[in-house]
């Protein structure tokens, strides 16, 4: 992956240029009927694609909107931490198994590492940094840091954000199923007894009752 | 990662247009939680990443409790499981679905993708070959559609040809008195790749002591996903029972042909398939009775 910097790139300039590429990219959710796939496949000539030069994209970011140029290749990790500055998810694996670069991707936690800056195009992403307003510490990282929830800390910001997802979805969600929510996070210092009890204490639930 | 071509068809015709003319070199991106980290580790050499997201039919869930239920190719694992009616109809599909990978890899990844990455251990696969899934493939103007058995011809190679792509799978709707179940083992609860899976489906007759059809299909015990087509076949016209189940286990034993790799040793694996075949169609046995 190429470590190549780029300037954050946060002018109204760039915006502007930038956010033609996110509309043609917006995402299609919509049904068809099955029935005319193969009436479609005939003679269409191959769309041009972009790359492997420089693109222009646009980002939905924690909220703001942020504007660079990176090739096809840079995965959304790469895009939020070496282009646009946004570091809170962590390059650890890199191969889609630790989850320290969980992010929300329209509210579902992904691994940012294994999937394209280009993919993420229209859609809202939030990471860690998220959680923080101001001085004000969401309830998630809140309890991370009352029950001591983390030893060295690299992995806690994919830990928040997916533990985050669950209870975002499921404000009475069970210890068992925030801990099924973080079947896709590793923490080698293993401190998963202190989260179990951050876990509890966001679930409003004693431990061992 | 090698520098890539990034194309974004918004049409069937369009995509195929790309893969004909890239032939190898190009590849479907749906989720893409096995072909970024495949390219990147370059274990596949890749021109261009074809993103078939903003295809309709691609993305289109589709359920009928008369016509079945059709996926398209893109469609992430979450959205079938979060799917009351889908999740109902068809267990032995979810068992697969939701337990791939973590959270993260079911918001992204796709069966279609889990298919066409044709790994032996796929877990998706024995169920939707179970359950009498196919694939619909659109290329070249023609449209064609195989049993998903058909579909892996050797590890992470496919049937498909140049300009063709996987577009929808498509299940019959649910008989009554069926049932299904997947399982796979693994050393941790998740995150991890099967060191065998087993994935059954069975119908059973009125008076649900005996079973009408069954599909026995493996997963990570020969070169591609394996249907045992007597394992199923034993089932059928006898008193259902730990005879018939055993007996239905030994002869999945005896069609696997597993290697031996860090994940677990031949004779492990052979062991494994009969346990699994024996735990899932008690499972699917008892979903078909009561569901």
């Amino acid at each position: 992956m190429s470590d190549t910097k780029e300037t954050t790139g946060l002018s109204r300039r760039q915006f502007l240029k930038g956010s033609g590429a996110a509309a043609a990219a917006t995402a299609l959710g919509t049904a068809a009927a099955p029935g005319a796939l193969a009436a479609q496949a005939p003679a269409a000539q191959p769309v041009p694609g972009m790359g492997p030069a420089g693109v222009k994209i646009t980002l939905q970011v924690n909220g703001r909107k942020m504007s660079s140029t990176v090739e096809p290749r840079v995965t959304l990790l790469d895009a939020l931490r070496n282009y646009l500055d946004v570091t809170g998810c962590k390059r650890v694996c890199d191969r889609g198994t630790c989850g320290a670069c969980t992010v929300l991707l329209d509210n579902k936690p992904v691994y940012a590492c294994s999937m394209l800056a280009l993919e993420a195009q229209g859609k809202e992403i939030r990471t860690a940094e998220s959680l923080v307003q101001g001085a004000k510490l969401d309830a998630v990282p809140a309890a991370f840091v009352r029950f001591d929830a983390q030893q060295c800390g690299f992995c806690t910001p994919g830990f928040v954000v997916a533990m985050k997802a669950v209870l975002e979805q499921n404000p009475k969600a069970t210890p068992a199923e925030v801990e099924k929510g973080l079947a896709g996070n590793i923490c080698r210092c293993g401190t998963y007894e202190q989260m179990r009890d951050a876990i509890y204490s966001l679930c409003n639930t004693k431990r061992g009752s | 990662m090698k520098d890539i071509d990034y194309a974004a068809p918004k049409t069937i015709a369009e995509a195929c247009a790309i893969l004909n003319e890239k032939g190898d070199k190009a590849r479907c991106l749906a989720g893409g939680t096995d072909i970024i980290v495949q390219v990147r580790e370059h274990r596949r050499d890749i021109d261009v990443l074809v993103d078939i997201k903003h295809i309709p039919q691609v993305n289109a869930l589709n359920y009928d409790p008369s016509k079945g239920l059709t996926i398209g190719a893109a469609v992430p694992c979450y959205r079938i499981y979060e799917h009351k009616e889908i999740a109902r109809a068809y267990p032995g599909l979810i068992d697969a679905a939701a337990l791939i990978g973590g959270i993260q890899i079911q918001s992204r990844a796709s069966l279609g993708g889990n298919l066409c990455n044709a790994s032996p251990a796929g877990d998706t696969i024995p169920p939707l070959i179970a359950l009498e899934a196919t694939c619909v493939i659109v290329g070249a103007g023609a449209m064609r559609e195989v049993p998903v058995e058909k579909f892996c011809t050797a590890p992470g190679k496919t049937m498909l040809g140049r300009g063709e792509m996987l577009v929808q799978l498509k299940l019959p709707p649910p008989k009554p008195r069926s049932g299904a179940a997947y399982l796979r083992f693994i050393p941790r609860n998740e995150m991890d790749i099967a060191v065998v899976g087993a994935g059954v489906a069975v119908l059973l007759d009125d008076s649900k002591q005996r079973c009408s059809a069954a599909r026995i299909a493996l997963a990570a015990v020969a070169p591609t996903p394996l249907l045992v087509l007597e394992a199923g076949a034993a089932l059928v016209d006898g008193a259902l029972g730990d005879a018939l189940i055993d007996k239905a286990a030994s002869l999945a034993q005896a069609a696997a042909k597993p290697i031996s790799d860090m994940r677990g040793t031949a004779e492990y694996r052979k062991h494994l398939v009969g346990v699994l075949v024996k735990r899932t169609l008690n499972i699917a046995i008892q979903r078909a009775r009561t569901g």
